[in-house]
């Protein structure tokens, strides 16, 4: 029952892709209502093979890479639902599905053995913290890396005056802009809150609350810092525009460099 | 008497063809139009007409008994209507029939036929010329289904293609790029520095969608405090304005000034000056007001006139590109009402019906009379005779009565009974 509903899932973002693709190109209106449909059955499918997971496991699906994988491509559908309710741009969906759909498809690849939790009940409440604030983190990110995207996309149009079909496709740089901004100042607090309760957890298993490790923490350290700089940058100086799409984009690839550094 | 045969036919002119010294001798004002569709309904000929008149085409749709015939009258009506002979306008015609024509309408009302590819006013022209002919009861149930399945396939084309989305003005192309900067141009600013003709158009296309906060600069101060106050803006002082500049989000040039008056530095501090905020520069003098190096600064974008043209250009042929895709909805929309349209001719109906009656008749007469070899062959004959008088006795009442509600708003469903209850689809 889980592997149907997973694999649905898995199907749906793939089609849901593919229909953000056409809409993209061709512009109509059922192509996009149908995707966006599609993304919400895939999203029920994944809701289900998580709780069947849940209910064998026992605990919330952040123990192994494959949950980590499941739950962090369910959350990246969530906050791109919300986005897209807040902000009603159509196109977004081919920029972020299609990385749903490729985190999912390396999910199918990792092992599905379950993990146990750690025995002491404070373990396990910061570990559960730490697992789901960073990948709560993680899934704004996303949606800041697809703006990103879109921001330079769009930008180097304007600027270029080469205005080609996405001009007319996407939206304004303002709105770009803003969105980005918005998942970032949601993402980071999540982000670092997540970190802290990862440093708290290794307190609780007689682990230094910090350690200078060159593959595990480092690269966290690096990935914090990029999106401190894009978050307060904006504030202070008004780091904005490009800079700020460009920091968006760099922050995720750093984040995707982590986790296969952290992995290996 | 009593129509059974459905042809729509068109005749005009428009445009493409006809210079407009002749297009505004046949144009119709709306005195002159409203008689014409009423002289045009009384005709036994004609059984529905509508007349399109504006300043790019005249057309006379309708639905006749004859099509040649009727292309004929309607050519006729026009040039004696206006006084000017046949001959002299036989060369400008254009005249279509049943699909044809349905598709012609469906391209001039989705503004494939205007001379701007994909302006919106011919739509609202063409549900003008419907409404007048309608209220003049001049309509009926062809044209009606006709013109309103051309709204919607204009509605459809408008809004799956892009035909209609691309400005293919400068000052449009300069609002789309604002709108693709900032989004909502409500809260934004624009600051005119010159009072060109063509920087007071577009700072008033600006305004009409939304921009509230007009600064105006000018060498000559009375002339910024004039356009100022016709903008509902503030007059800057042409000196102050460089001071100023941080505060507009889109600024357009239109100075006589021989060499550029905006410089890289000067963008540099406001940019700065105002965070990163962007800032849309639109240089339409000649020559140049801004250094071109300006655009190179991160969140500054610089049209100058002939990028704008550019622009305008390439949306020209962007929409002739979607004019193709809005072919394609046409053709499709054309052959459903095509079906729609075909099933409201009773003739074939009517001569399966009669010919389904023949059959039983035969077959019944037939079956009876080998068992009455003892007849002669005029009493056979006499037989024959009465079976057939009685059938078409039967069906004289339905045929007609068919023939007379095909012509009326539910003349399908009378034919969909018909068929039905004589089984004539089996």
């Amino acid at each position: 029952m889980d592997k149907i509903s997973f694999n649905l899932s898995l199907f749906s973002y793939l089609m849901a892709s593919l229909a953000y693709f056409v809409y993209l190109a061709y512009r109509r209106p059922l192509v996009s209502t149908l995707a966006g449909w599609t993304v919400a059955f895939g999203l029920v499918c994944q809701t289900v093979s998580i709780g069947i997971r849940s209910s064998q496991t026992g605990h919330g699906p952040y123990t192994t890479s494959f949950e980590v994988a499941l739950f962090l491509s369910w959350l990246m559908v969530v906050v791109y639902f919300l986005t897209e309710w807040k902000y009603k741009i159509k196109d977004l969906g081919a920029f972020v599905i299609p990385l749903v759909f490729i985190v999912l498809l390396y999910s199918v690849f990792l092992s599905k053995e379950t993990a146990l939790l750690p025995e002491s009940s404070e373990v396990r409440f910061w570990l559960t913290m730490h697992q789901t604030l960073s990948i709560m983190g993680y899934a704004a990110f996303s949606i800041a890396f697809a703006a990103g995207i879109m921001y330079l996309i769009q930008e180097h149009q304007v600027k270029s005056k080469k205005l080609g079909i996405m001009y007319f496709r996407m939206p304004s740089l303002e709105v770009l802009d803003d969105l980005n901004f918005k998942v970032i100042m949601i993402g980071f607090p999540l982000f670092t809150l997540g970190f802290m309760t990862g440093s708290i957890q290794n307190t609780e298993m007689d682990q230094p609350f910090f350690s200078w490790d060159l593959t595990r923490t480092l690269p966290l350290v690096a990935t914090w810092l990029i999106y401190c700089l894009v978050f307060f940058g904006r504030m202070a100086v008004g780091l904005r525009g490009k800079k700020a799409a460009q920091g968006a984009i760099l922050g995720f690839i750093t984040v995707v460099g982590t986790y296969f550094l952290h992995i290996l | 008497m009593i129509s059974t045969e459905s042809n729509l036919v068109l005749v005009g002119v428009n445009h493409k063809a006809t210079p407009v010294e002749i297009r505004e001798k046949l144009a119709f004002n709306q005195v002159k139009l409203e008689a014409s569709l009423e002289h045009l309904v009384s005709c036994p000929e004609i059984v529905e007409n509508i007349i399109l008149s504006t300043c790019n085409r005249v057309e006379i749709y309708a639905r006749v008994e004859d099509s040649e015939e009727g292309i004929q009258l309607l050519k006729d009506f026009i040039s004696d209507y206006h006084g000017i002979a046949r001959g002299g306008l036989d060369q400008y015609f254009y005249s279509y029939r049943d699909n044809q024509a349905i598709e012609h309408l469906f391209r001039v009302s989705a503004s494939l036929d205007s001379m701007i590819l994909g302006e919106a006013q011919i739509l609202g022209q063409v549900k003008d010329a419907y409404s007048t002919a309608r209220a003049l009861s001049s309509t009926g149930l062809v044209l009606n289904q006709l013109f309103e399945k051309a709204f919607n396939v204009a509605k459809k084309v408008r809004e799956e293609t892009g035909i209609s989305e691309r400005g293919v003005s400068i000052s449009s192309a300069a609002v789309e790029l604002a709108k693709k900067i900032f989004e909502d141009l409500e809260n934004h600013s624009v600051m005119l520095v010159g009072t060109g003709e063509m920087a007071e158009l577009a700072a008033k296309h600006l305004i009409s969608y939304g921009v509230k906060t007009v600064y105006v600069a000018s060498r000559t101060y009375e002339r910024a405090i004039s356009l100022a106050q016709s903008l509902n803006g503030c007059a800057l002082d042409f000196d102050a304005f460089k001071e100023e500049l941080y505060r507009a989000d889109i600024v357009i040039t239109s100075t006589a000034a021989p060499t550029f008056i905006i410089h890289k530095e000067m963008i540099e501090q406001a940019i700065h000056k105002r965070k990163n905020k962007p800032i849309f520069l639109i240089d339409i003098a000649v020559p140049r007001d801004i250094a071109p190096e300006v655009n190179d600064l991160e969140n500054v974008y610089l049209y100058d006139i002939d990028d704008l043209q550019n622009v305008v250009n390439a949306n020209m042929e962007e929409r002739q590109k979607e004019a193709e895709n809005a072919m394609e909805i046409i053709k499709e929309e054309v052959t459903k009402f095509n079906n729609w349209f075909s099933t409201l001719d009773a003739v074939p109906t009517i001569v399966e019906m009669r010919n389904r009656a023949e059959e039983m008749r035969k077959n019944e007469a037939e079956k009876t009379l080998k068992n009455l070899s003892h007849l002669s062959y005029d009493d056979q004959k006499a037989i024959h005779q009465l079976t057939q008088s009685l059938v078409n006795k039967l069906l004289h009442k339905p045929t007609i009565n068919l023939k007379k509600k095909t012509q009326s708003k539910d003349g399908h469903v009378y034919l969909k009974a018909i068929r039905h209850l004589f089984h004539l689809d089996d």
